[in-house]
């Protein structure tokens, strides 16, 4: 499959204010999804969508299903035994559950940043070529070019040119991170998943990786998991609360961040919400 | 508290701790020194008999006299065939095992369990089970052939468990980031576990290549004694260690090349080891990291 031009699949200009479209298109429908592993439900019964351009925070206590439902959208779950997904979930046109949906494309439109980085234990420059080169980029310049870009996306550019040959597990957590994000991003996709990325960070590499995801915001859609309501609350447009209700996630509230947080209608996000105040 | 602490930092002074230095420390010694003896006997006797025609030469009057030229090409031959066989039907079989099949599910414990019962089978039933396969029911008599697909029934069993748990060792978030970068699975066995594998992969053909160079119960009885200069596979060739067994046992006089004999098993050996862990820790990893 060969890959896109940059400039055709990512607006060419770094994103400056409000995005015009976020609020506007959906990005991704999701319908009465539910996920079990083996006989234990995960989660049931959900529905949202994913608005372009957008930030969507999911927030919940541990265990309601939130990494859970992030695999999901890109099709990870296909790599866990015993793991059933039904519902709906629609990408554009595209069928995401269908067994017939060509998932290596999928997951070149939709990125992934776990919660701990992990790169690969290739070179610096490895970890972004190599990608790169198996989804069908051959010419030197155009590659070197991508990693440079994705580099300077993410702020690490300027910290590691000087030695991209060397090991990519001798950077620190943060600057681990931002690579794993800036190999998502050289593969140019619309939309990013993000588990915690923050989670395994210090408070000030944590920082710079908030500021970068806002910065990404109008050139990608985010859907972003994090227990930091507080960052929730600061970097999202739109939010999403899951709850653990008879044994298995729910989503109960969905909405913009700003009523989410704070006008909360269910009593259980209220509560939840209270815990960021007190 | 605080005295608590100051006792059990300060090791020496209990008794129990005491002792359990002294035995680990008197364990480690006591191999150490059984292997020096050993190593020491074998030099000794044998490395005044070492030189470039003692390796070149073909033996005389039963091998107590010239070298062990064909028995080293013997040796390398049946080595050849060994590898040539268990390497690709290990790593597959480990992959197939470790990537295609729970570890759960009845297939993959069958294999598993069999495995393990084969690696435990005495070397001498390994010999029969050889002699009546590859030497009488495939038809090809006492040659180097059959020596090496017996030896390589003997490495594989080694081979793919080592492998297996080398490919299982990978941690999952490997599997997982590659697959949502949209990575297709034979690429990420390639690129990614294979070469985390590798350590592993190297450890069981060191231990593989170890017994099977050292085998003398199942070459008996299919590569066979001949000591002439083998000219094909199908030649009968004598191994290093049926040569060492044989001079040692069978022929009086023939102490002094056996002894050097073994020292050049041991310096093989000692090289192959060698070899595999400065391959697993310098070479094959830093071309993984840099390349
Ligand atoms: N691979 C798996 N096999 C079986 N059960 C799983 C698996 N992964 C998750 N679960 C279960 O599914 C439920 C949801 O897990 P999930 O990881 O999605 O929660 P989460 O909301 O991401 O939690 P956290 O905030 O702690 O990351 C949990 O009860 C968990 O035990
Ligand atoms: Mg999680």
């Amino acid at each position: 499959m060969p890959i896109e031009p940059i400039a055709e699949s990512r607006p060419q200009h770094p994103f400056n204010g409000e995005p015009a479209d976020c609020k506007s298109h959906l990005f991704i429908d999701v319908n009465r999804l539910s996920l079990h592993y083996g006989e234990k439900p995960a989660f049931q019964d959900v529905s949202m969508s994913i608005k372009k351009g957008c930030i969507t925070a999911l927030v919940g206590p541990s265990g309601c299903g939130k990494t859970s439902f992030l695999t999901c959208l890109n099709r990870l779950t296909d790599l866990i035994a015993g793991c059933r997904v039904s519902g709906r979930i629609t990408l554009d046109s595209l069928d995401v559950l269908a067994p017939q949906a060509d998932v290596i494309r999928l997951r070149r439109r939709i990125g992934m940043i776990f919660q701990k980085p992990n790169p690969f234990p290739l070179s610096i420059r490895r970890n972004l070529e190599f990608p790169l080169r198996e989804h069908g980029l051959r010419d030197r310049q155009q590659i070197a070019q991508r990693v440079e870009t994705a580099l300077r996306d993410v702020g690490l550019w300027d910290e590691v040119k000087d030695r991209l040959g060397s090991p990519a597990l001798t950077l620190s957590g943060g600057q681990q991170q931002r690579l794993c994000i800036a190999r998502a991003l050289a593969l140019s996709p619309e939309m990013l998943l993000m588990d915690e990325p923050c989670s395994a960070l210090d408070p000030l590499s944590s920082g710079v990786v908030e500021d970068l995801i806002v910065n990404l915001r109008g050139r990608y859609t985010i859907l972003i998991v994090t227990h930091n309501l507080a960052q929730a609350r600061r970097i999202a447009d739109y939010a999403a609360v899951f709850w653990v209700q008879n044994g298995a996630g729910r989503l109960i509230e969905t909405g913009t961040a700003r009523q989410v947080f704070d006008e909360p209608r269910d009593p259980l996000t209220a509560a939840y919400i209270s815990g960021m105040r007190g | 508290m605080g005295e608590d602490r100051v006792e059990t930092l300060n090791r020496t002074q209990n008794p129990r701790e005491w002792l359990a230095t002294v035995l680990v420390w008197g364990a480690a010694t006591l191999v150490t020194a059984i292997f020096s003896w050993l190593l020491g006997d074998i030099l000794w006797h044998g490395l005044s008999h070492i030189s470039w025609a003692f390796l070149t030469a073909p033996p005389e009057n039963a091998g107590r006299r010239g070298g062990i030229g064909p028995i080293l090409v013997s040796t390398a031959l049946i080595l050849g065939v060994c590898l040539a066989v268990s390497l690709p039907i290990g790593i597959g079989t480990a992959i197939l095992l470790a990537e295609f099949t729970s570890a759960q599910s009845l297939f993959g414990r069958v294999t598993r369990r069999s495995l393990d019962v084969l690696a435990g089978v005495p070397s001498i039933v390994v010999g029969l089970f050889g002699n009546a396969f590859f030497c009488k029911a495939l038809g090809l008599g006492f040659s180097i052939l059959s020596g090496g697909l017996t030896l390589a029934c003997m490495v594989l069993p080694i081979l793919i468990r080592s492998t297996e748990e080398g490919f299982r060792a990978v941690p999952v978030s490997y599997r997982l980031s590659a697959a949502s970068l949209g990575l297709s699975r034979t690429t990420t066995l390639l690129h990614l576990l294979l070469p985390a594998a590798v350590p592993s992969l190297l450890v069981g053909l060191v231990l593989g290549i170890g017994r099977a160079i050292a085998e003398t119960a199942a070459l008996i009885f299919t590569s066979g004694y001949v000591d002439r200069m083998p000219e094909s596979l199908l030649d009968s060739g004598r191994a290093l260690s049926i040569h060492i067994f044989d001079l040692s046992m069978n022929v009086s006089g023939g102490d002094a090349n056996a002894y050097a004999s073994s020292l050049v098993l041991v310096v093989l050996l000692l090289a192959i080891n060698g070899t595999a862990s400065w391959l697993a820790n310098y070479g094959l990893h830093r071309k993984i990291v840099t390349i």
